[in-house]
């Protein structure tokens, strides 16, 4: 079991909108978690407390077995990582130096990255088809090569788990898809998987489990296709949505009705 | 590769090696230079000396110009000129914002506050830079002490907390200048807040080096976790990052260095500002690479802007003035030159 997440409770601003009441979850190693919900309910301040990041008001994470809380970042670090949205940081550093910093869990305060991290990163760049962004400015590549980027961060960390939030957003239809395949495909080399999305089909899309974060504040976890019905994805998405089996894709897939 | 990378590294080291050079250069040169020309080799001749206790055929009082006035001096511009420089891109990047400067915590002013308390006591020079040290140390410390007793700990708070302390520091500065004796207390005062190295002392400069040394030698070490701080504070803890402790650091660190420089040459603006962007554009933004090369760029600036007011002006001019001067106008030509970058 790598994550136990129990009555997990949070508001914001503080004691007043639930956005998490007793929230419970748990995901064995090597499983895949789509976290769904609408705008507004806590579908990242989840994903941000199990990345240690958020304090949770009431209610245990465990990770590994261990408690969160009486975790260093450090130690999270080593088995977590974590892939924001994207976003654009405020200086112009090149890619190898961006993937670089995964390897920070590993460095002392007064230390800096060694030759051998630098080799690493550059495998795992290479491993990607990135290697031709190595010594490219990380301002100057497109946004889906950013989140390719930050992923290759994640990995040098060497986690057991990886956390996405929202990977997709921002992101034209094409680097949508290809971003969910290289989480399958992290899924497949045996990483922990969680990702937040606005999108019922990429739940669908993904398999594994999924949990559903209503306004409510509570969780419906399961398996994806046992608890993504018509009438749950109706109810959360307040809108007339239909899961069709499309032939011609092998898969079902989630739409929205006419406008 | 690899290889490639390998090169990437020791471009740092090449570059940096070229800097510090030139800053030897401009060094030599400054030494010599002024309204009373020694020649290089002279200069070189008397070093050596000095360094080695050899006695020699020099004119002795161009030995004790250049020991007892010029070369106090020259150190004291480019030790000061690279603490500002280094102290401004650590604040740069652990606040993720290019437009920060190093005062902005209110060092600055609170060491003016200082400096003007002890000017307004008719205090010798060295208590008026212990007054200054403390003044900005203590400046720093209660902007730091605001959003901790506000139970916040967002960068936001932090530099708010600053712009209030700093408002509230020129205020009670007003009011020293207003009671101050107009002929000679305000003169001083205003005198200082321009800043200038005409009176350096050497003692106070040898008094100030160790504490600065360690601290310009603790946020060396730092430089690549400042590139971590500089993704924001959720990112860099998300990589394991112990925000609190590494941030707490740096602005200890540089505040000492800013308190440091301060208390030597009165304030000088601009110079943390410009000089980090200037050595953004020749080396990037890696602060492994960057860090080195605003001490040296920065000593090199300060050295070539006082050795100026050295030589155009009948009497000293205020160094503040010609930073300011040369200052505004090399950041308008910066920002254009990355006006594409900044967003």
């Amino acid at each position: 079991m790598i994550y136990e997440v129990d009555n997990l409770t949070f508001s914001y601003p503080k004691g007043e909108r639930k956005v998490l009441d007793h929230a419970s979850l748990c995901l064995e190693e090597g499983e895949i978690l789509c976290i769904l919900g609408p705008n507004g309910a806590g579908k990242t301040t989840l994903l941000n407390c199990m990345a240690g990041l958020l304090l949770p008001e009431g209610g245990s994470i465990c990770l590994c077995g261990r408690p969160i809380n009486s975790m260093k970042a450090r130690e999270i670090a080593g088995i977590v990582g974590y892939v924001p949205q994207i976003h654009t940081p405020a200086f112009d550093y090149k890619v190898l130096d961006v993937v670089l910093m995964g390897r920070a869990p590993k460095t002392g305060i007064f230390a800096r990255p060694s030759k051998e991290d630098e080799a690493l990163c550059m495998r795992t760049l290479e491993s990607m088809n990135l290697a031709h962004l190595a010594h490219r400015s990380y301002l100057d590549i497109s946004g889906g090569e950013r989140q390719q980027v930050i992923i290759a961060r994640a990995i040098v960390q060497k986690p057991k788990a990886i956390l996405f939030d929202e990977p997709t957003a921002h992101l034209d239809y094409g680097n949508q898809h290809r971003v969910l395949k290289r989480v399958r495909q992290m899924k497949e080399e045996g990483y922990s998987v969680i990702i937040t999305t606005h999108n019922p089909d990429h739940a669908l899309l993904l398999g594994g489990k999924a949990a559903i974060v209503g306004k409510d504040g509570h969780i419906i976890q399961g398996e994806s296709k046992a608890i993504l019905t018509e009438e749950t994805l109706r109810s959360i998405y307040e809108t007339d949505l239909k899961l069709l089996w499309v032939e011609e894709a092998g898969r079902t897939v989630c739409i929205a009705p006419g406008l | 590769m690899t290889s490639r990378r390998k090169k990437a590294v020791s471009r740092y080291g090449m570059m940096n090696t070229v800097f510090f050079l030139l800053l030897l250069f401009c060094v030599l040169g400054c030494l010599c230079i002024g309204k009373y020309t020694i020649s290089p080799g002279e200069c070189l001749h008397i070093l050596a000396g000095k360094l080695f206790h050899l006695q020699g055929d020099w004119q002795a009082m161009d030995e004790k110009l250049l020991m007892g006035v010029r070369f106090p001096r020259v150190m004291a511009a480019v030790l000061v000129g690279a603490a500002l420089s280094l102290s401004g891109a650590v604040y740069q990047g652990i606040f993720k914002n290019p437009l920060v400067s190093p005062d902005f915590l209110g060092v600055s002013s609170g060491a003016c506050i200082g400096a003007a308390m002890a000017i307004l006591l008719s205090c010798s020079a060295g208590w008026i830079q212990l007054f200054a040290f403390a003044g900005g140390i203590g400046a720093v410390a209660l902007t730091v002490l605001i959003p901790k007793a506000m139970r916040s700990d967002s960068n936001i708070m932090l530099v708010l907390s600053g712009i209030i302390v700093s408002g509230a520091m020129s205020s009670i500065l007003g009011f020293i200048k207003y009671i101050a004796d107009p002929q000679t207390q305000l003169a001083a005062i205003t005198y200082w807040q321009l800043g200038s190295f005409a009176y350096v002392d050497a003692q106070a400069l040898l008094g100030i080096l160790p504490l600065s040394g360690i601290a310009a030698a603790v946020l060396l070490a730092m430089s690549w976790w400042i590139n971590i701080l500089s993704l924001g504070e959720q990112e860099a803890r998300s990589l394991g990052a112990n925000v609190g402790l590494l941030r707490g650091l740096c602005i200890v660190c540089a505040t000492i260095l800013t308190a440091g420089a301060v208390c030597i040459s009165g304030t000088i603006g601009w110079i943390g500002l410009v000089i980090p962007h200037f050595g953004r554009m020749l080396i990037g933004s890696d602060n492994r690479g960057l860090l080195p090369t605003v001490c040296f760029i920065g000593g090199m600036f300060l050295l070539i802007v006082d050795t100026t007011t050295r030589i155009i002006g009948p009497a000293e001019m205020p160094i503040s003035i010609l930073t300011g001067i040369i200052g505004a106008p090399f950041y308008a030509w910066l920002l254009y030159r990355q006006r594409m970058n900044l967003r």
